[in-house]
């Protein structure tokens, strides 16, 4: 009888590796089954563009099986539990399904209700969140007709699918209200639990700027308690109260309920895997590895960050089926494009130990990107980092970019800092 | 840039450089600069905090609310201000890194 390898999630990271391993493992040997609940695939950065009318709502979805190999088993299941010591995982079902090596992709979703109020009377009607598809949908039909007043954009939490994505909705916000001549009728604030637009010293410097000359008022260091949804006020645990006409939610973003089930995650209740930082094998169970959003690593959620890990992971999977040790290492690559909005984006190229730096980012056939600054041709990079998702990432080809993270092009002036660890 | 705060180095955000030089004493006395008298709850959640952070932990405002020690709501009034940030200080350890 071949041996199974399973992946659960068909999401951006699932089925990488399933185009990865299909390619590279003994079909006589090895026979590789990837379960998902259904069968759409939503490429999740375009929900950004959705609210302001920049991409129509279709144009972000897929059937799943289109992405998946033909030799490769898809099963439209819900994974209840994975019973670690058994090999085996539960369906919602109750069927069961033995495994010899498991591979852990299920992502993270928004789950509002974490917040007192904010899943209330007043969701998707004042209250919105972007990161799914039928918020981005919703919003989009709000702010067609919406007369102005404050837009407040807050973050509930710190660790966020996309960390961007919130800075890049209040960029094209600013420029979707100059364009439609309404700029003067509204206020947008950006409202996080950090200290700053952003986490790493270099990036929240060009990005306070730039939200600055965009007229957007940061308010920091503000970590939300709960909605008031009579008031329509914001409230911080130390009593803080923000007033907004339109709210934009970023809510506490969690890891599936199985990861919970199979008590796999961490402390905190979030459902981030615990993995290992650099094998991306779990902490738990050898023959279990985890990819993508759900993991506990210190690294971004993004989809960028989940083509770097199944890099890695193929080479450690390969070596695990082969009986040798796991020699390839994650260094915490993360490539995003920022959205600053006018037809323009900035760049960020980082790993777990050197934040983004200004510079140049060398792309074979593209020629050399800026870094950490808004200019067209970033933006014709992230608007074809769509064709790229649906052609080359998802398949798993190889693209041009290194997936070790490279210091070549990057100018780091600054002296040695003892506050960076 | 490094300064010395009550006989031991600190970097320019005010985080003690080695949390080995560690002592109870000067807890107190960085905690006097913020107001903060010490309680058995403060000294409760600092003890977590530096137990965690030498597991290797990354820490969080809302780890520190799941310990079973506090939630955040206390956690604010016991650390006025950034709570994660003045206790870490006041626990010896680095400054915590949010994940991005
Ligand atoms: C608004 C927005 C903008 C973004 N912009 C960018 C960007 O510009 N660049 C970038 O690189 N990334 C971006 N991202 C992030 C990117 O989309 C994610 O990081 C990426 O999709 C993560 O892949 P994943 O496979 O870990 O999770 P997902 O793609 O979310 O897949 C997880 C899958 O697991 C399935 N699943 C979960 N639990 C179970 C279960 N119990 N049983 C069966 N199936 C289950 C789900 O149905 C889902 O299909 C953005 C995200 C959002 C929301």
């Amino acid at each position: 009888m071949k041996k199974q390898i399973l992946i659960i999630g068909a999401g951006t990271a699932g089925t990488m590796m399933a185009n990865k391993l299909y390619h590279e493992v003994n079909a006589d040997e090895w026979h590789i089954t990837i379960v998902d609940r259904d069968n759409t695939h939503y490429y999740q950065p375009g929900f950004l563009f959705i609210p302001f009318g920049i991409y129509k709502p279709e144009e972000v979805i897929r059937p799943r099986t289109e992405f998946i190999p033909k030799g490769v088993h898809f099963m439209i299941e819900e994974v209840d539990k994975i019973e670690g010591e058994k090999n085996q995982v539960v369906f919602k079902s109750g069927e069961t399904m033995a495994y010899d090596v498991l591979i852990i992709a299920t992502g993270v979703e928004i789950a509002p209700a974490e917040t007192p109020g904010l899943k209330d009377k007043l969701w998707h009607k004042d209250i919105f969140d972007f990161y799914t598809y039928e918020g981005a949908v919703a919003l989009a039909n709000k702010l067609h007709d919406w007369p102005g007043g404050t837009m407040v954009v807050n973050l509930a939490e710190t660790q966020i699918k996309c960390p961007v994505a919130p800075l890049e909705f209040s960029f094209l916000a600013d420029a979707y209200f100059t364009e439609k001549g309404m700029r003067d009728k509204v206020t947008i604030q950006y409202v996080t639990p950090l200290s700053g637009a952003f986490t790493k010293p270099k990036a929240t410097e060009m990005l306070n700027q730039l939200m600055e000359e965009k007229r957007i008022e940061v308010i920091p260091d503000f970590y939300l308690s709960h909605v008031d949804n009579d008031k329509k006020t914001i409230v911080s645990y130390d009593g803080k109260e923000v007033p907004f006409d339109l709210l934009i939610s970023i809510p506490v973003n969690k890891g599936d309920a199985v990861i919970e089930h199979s008590q796999l995650g961490d402390e905190d209740g979030l459902n981030f895997v615990q993995t290992d930082k650099f094998s991306l094998q779990s902490k738990k169970f050898e023959n279990v590895f985890v990819i993508g959003d759900t993991t506990n690593l210190p690294a971004s959620k993004a989809g960028s960050v989940a083509h770097f890990e199944a890099e890695i992971l193929t080479e450690n999977i390969l070596s695990y089926i082969q009986h040798k040790p796991l020699t390839a290492t994650f260094d915490g690559h993360a490539n995003c494009f920022i959205e600053t909005g006018f037809g323009k984006a900035a760049l960020i190229d980082f790993n777990y130990t050197t934040e983004p730096l200004p510079g140049k980012f060398p792309l074979a056939y593209v020629g050399p990107m800026d870094l950490l600054k808004p200019t067209l041709t970033n933006h014709m990079g992230k608007l074809a980092f769509r064709w790229v998702y649906w052609h080359m990432l998802l398949t798993g080809k190889k693209l041009p970019v290194p997936t070790h993270m490279s210091m070549s092009g990057k100018i780091n002036e600054t002296k040695k800092e003892t506050t960076l660890v | 840039m490094e300064t010395i705060v009550m006989n031991l180095p600190v970097n320019a955000e005010g985080y003690l450089l080695d949390p080995n030089t560690w002592t109870r004493e000067w807890a107190q006395e960085i905690a006097q600069g913020y107001g903060i008298t010490l309680t058995d709850k403060h000294w409760a959640v600092i003890e977590w905090l530096r137990k965690k952070q030498s597991e290797g932990v990354a820490l969080t405002i809302r780890k520190v609310g799941t310990s079973g020690i506090t939630d955040i709501k206390e956690f604010y009034q016991l650390f006025p201000g950034g709570p994660l940030k003045v206790s870490s200080k006041i626990a010896g350890i680095p400054k915590p890194v949010s994940c991005i």
